[in-house]
């Protein structure tokens, strides 16, 4: 019974749930009270003791779900538990009296034949999960090592000596042969039905779950211009998550007590009771300041992808930050706040994308008109993300005005999804801009996205 | 586990199945469901407390209350906000008391200072009397470590965790996993018998992961239909079968809705009882309008809904009435 819960602790893990040791031995002793007799008791007992959040439920029902597969459960309690006194090996045939080493195989080719026509699939089952744990088919990762996995539990199962002869019987060339040699071909199709069926059930618990979180790290590591659709429906999730994380670790009470300085009047307020004797202290409190942030965004036909995820991310952020105000841009500047307010977000970043994007990129008249519009938005609380790659076709940067709001901003904080060794070739001005901002980087992929953002609220701390 | 070692085991009889718990909570009128009664039923078995997240309003404060009740265990409760520090929750000396006694003893300390001529003599005189101040007769208990002095069970709800600092979470943990709490000048007090102790949250903000790993996690979520009929009939017992199907039906309906602040089980009830003193016995769109702001607890909520109230009652009362 340990041994199956130690699997599904590994199959927990490795679908990406952090079950501490300490977690475990929780759980064995759980179950040691309710038993695998009733699978409920047993399911919402595992839940409470090992799965810690409202993610872990979900990810734990389904684990659950594909290792308890009805009726695998019995068979592999069953192999595991007797596998714990035999080696694993092509012992299944107990009963029959055939010679187990056998050179050319024809003891394990019997075996094969018997298990494969006893159409008991209690057996079968048995036997499977024990060739599995004999080829370590809990390693498996990835879909496409499924035909190896097969490959390998049948040859455990004694497949070559079936195949040797399937050979000679074909090598006979007789009626008789041809028909002993198709049930022989049967056999070994059914098995290996039962082993890809088994293999499969494997992946979906120790694989599946691994798979998904290396594919989810590829893609916060792709460069974000480069994404392909489906990247992108996964991106999303995957920004929702970046974006609850960071929530969390910028979520911080926004008084925070001064230890040390003491507030002389609510000291003397909260003591009169005790003839005036300080006895409770009360320390002064530093307020902190509640991000407020405001993203220039060029929109132009190169950079719009980029635009996309960052007001998407800056936007699952809405119960941090909330005062968000966000402009677009190509040639001329306009709020993009009503838009995303009105519509839902991929049909508000579709029409922005239309409505702002498509002229030829300005950055200074960018600056003009937000300058004479919403100058006003920008104050010492203020965070200013410019995204652009500072490609302005050559027309004037308006460099005083850029000083001037850097001056007004507390910062001034520039992502480029150009690569630096671009910076300042052909069009760019982006140079010239860096001695006015806070802080200038390469912001190319999610995880760039997450540090760059995760770096502007921490200004606030 | 080496810290339930010295606590005498004893499982009280209402805690001794999974069965036993759902039946015995169901008398004070709290339904629970099987995973309710499975942590509840591990927290005894296990010795660790239940941490119960969950949305406003499903009954998470109810169930230790209800637990209480039904296991004749003194409830004691405390309430989590930002800035709690031990001194509210752990214990307290009594400055007052303290600082009474220094007074009236004033009188008293030439009597006791009698006979010591010197400066070191009167020291050490002194010297015998320093602890009496910071003994347990000057202790005020706070609620943690009333349940630690509790000669039998208690329940102890500490509630809305997640509105205490992080720091009050570390202050937590000596209380959760070894059941003792210590008073660096008295010393260390376990506890007689270790409460049941459930803390709840609504998941403002991510509880650290020290504190979780020492908790059963516990997800009170919405309840279906059926379970909400049957909480509801427990409270408000007085409601029409119809009614209270219909109801149901429509709250359900309106939970799939987008909501800001999705009406909970509280609601339900309030709702149920509204509709009781009323005297209404079927829902209808114009009831409906009248007793919104009952179940919708945002102006802007109760606007989006307005436009659906014809369609979702249509639907709540059709589905309810075939059922026999």
């Amino acid at each position: 019974m340990e041994r199956t819960l130690t699997r599904f602790v590994r199959a927990l893990r490795t679908a990406g749930m952090s079950v501490s040791s300490a977690e475990a031995i929780d759980a064995s002793r759980a179950l040691a009270l309710v038993g695998y007799s009733d699978r409920d008791v047993l399911k919402a007992s595992l839940g409470i003791v090992m799965a810690k959040s409202e993610e872990d439920d979900a990810l734990f029902e389904q684990v659950f779900d594909t290792f308890f597969d009805s009726a695998a459960l019995a068979s592999q309690t069953q192999a595991t538990e007797s596998s714990n006194d035999q080696p694993a090996s092509a012992d299944e045939g107990a009963d029959s009296d055939a010679a187990q080493p056998d050179q050319d195989g024809t003891g394990q080719a019997d075996d094969f034949m018997q298990l494969a026509r006893s159409g008991d699939e209690n057996r079968i089952a048995v036997a499977m999960a024990r060739a599995a744990s004999a080829v370590g088919a809990d390693e498996i990762r990835f879909a496409s090592q499924s035909a190896f996995f097969v490959r390998k539990m049948l040859e455990a199962l004694g497949v070559e000596g079936l195949e040797a002869r399937l050979a000679a019987t074909l090598d006979e060339r007789t009626a008789d042969a041809r028909r002993r040699a198709q049930a022989l071909i049967e056999a070994r199709t059914a098995m290996q039905r039962a082993a890809r069926a088994h293999v499969e059930q494997r992946f979906q618990v120790f694989g599946k779950a691994a798979t998904e979180t290396f594919m989810d790290e590829v893609v916060t590591q792709r460069e974000i211009g480069e994404l392909s659709q489906r990247d992108m429906e996964r991106m999303k999730v995957l920004i929702a998550r970046m974006a609850k994380r960071l929530a969390v670790r910028h979520s911080r009470p926004r008084r925070i007590r001064n230890r040390g300085q003491i507030d002389v009047r609510r000291t003397l307020r909260a003591n009169a009771g005790l003839d005036g004797v300080p006895f409770d202290l009360v320390w002064k409190t530093k307020k902190r300041d509640r991000p407020k942030i405001v993203a220039i965004c060029d929109v132009s036909g190169s950079v719009a992808q980029y635009v996309r995820f960052l007001l998407l991310f800056l936007h699952a952020l809405n119960e941090t930050v909330t005062d968000l105000e966000a402009f677009a841009f190509s040639a001329r500047l306009s709020d993009v706040g009503p838009t995303l307010a009105k519509l839902d977000f991929e049909s508000a970043m579709n029409r922005i994308v239309i409505d702002a994007g498509g002229g030829s990129t300005d950055y200074g008249q960018a600056l003009v008109d937000l300058n004479t519009d919403h100058w006003q938005v920008i104050d010492r609380r203020t965070t200013v993300i410019v995204l652009g790659d500072g490609r302005s076709n050559q027309s004037d940067p308006r460099l005083d005005l850029f000083a001037e709001m850097a001056d007004r901003a507390r910062r001034v904080v520039w992502l480029c999804p150009e690569p630096s060794r671009r910076w300042g070739t052909g069009d760019s001005c982006i140079l010239q801009y860096e001695p006015f901002c806070s802080h200038l980087s390469h912001c190319a992929t999610a995880a760039d996205l997450e540090r760059a953002v995760d770096d502007v609220l921490s200004a606030y701390a | 586990m080496s810290s339930s070692a010295p606590h005498a085991h004893t499982v009280p009889d209402g805690l001794k199945s999974i069965e036993a718990i759902t039946e015995g909570l169901a008398t004070e009128g709290y339904i629970s469901n099987r995973s309710i009664s499975t942590a509840v039923y591990l927290a005894q078995h296990l010795r660790k407390p239940i941490l119960v997240e969950g949305p406003a309003g499903v009954g998470k404060t109810d169930l230790a209350r209800c637990l209480s009740l039904y296991l004749k265990a003194p409830l004691l409760r405390m309430q989590c906000y930002e800035g709690i520090d031990e001194s509210r929750a752990l214990y307290e000396w009594k400055y007052g008391k303290q600082l009474l006694y220094t007074q009236i003893l004033k009188e008293k300390i030439h009597h006791l200072m009698d006979g010591a001529d010197s400066l070191e003599a009167s020291f050490a005189k002194l010297n015998d009397f320093q602890d009496l101040f910071f003994s347990r007769e000057f202790v005020e208990p706070r609620p943690l470590l009333k349940s630690m002095e509790q000669d039998d069970l208690s329940v102890l709800l500490i509630d809305e965790i997640d509105k205490s600092d992080e720091a009050f979470e570390a202050l937590l943990l000596e209380v959760l996993s070894d059941y003792q709490v210590t008073i660096p000048e008295i010393g260390t007090i376990s506890a007689r018998t270790p409460p049941l102790v459930l803390l709840t949250s609504n998941n403002t903000r991510e509880l650290g992961d020290a504190l979780k790993r020492r908790c059963l996690h516990l997800h009170i979520g919405f309840p279906d239909a059926e379970r909400e009929e049957r909480i509801v009939r427990a409270r408000v017992p007085e409601i029409q079968p119809q009614l209270l199907r219909q109801m149901v039906s429509f709250i359900q309906s309106v939970r799939g809705e987008d909501v800001r602040k999705v009406p909970s089980i509280s609601e339900t009830v309030d709702w149920a009882r509204t509709l009781l003193l009323l005297h209404a016995d079927a829902l209808d769109p114009a009831l409906v309008r009248d007793t919104l702001n009952v179940i919708m607890k945002r102006q802007s909520d109760i606007v989006a809904l307005d436009g659906r109230i014809n369609e979702l009652t249509r639907d709540a009362t059709a589905g309810a009435a075939p059922q026999p």
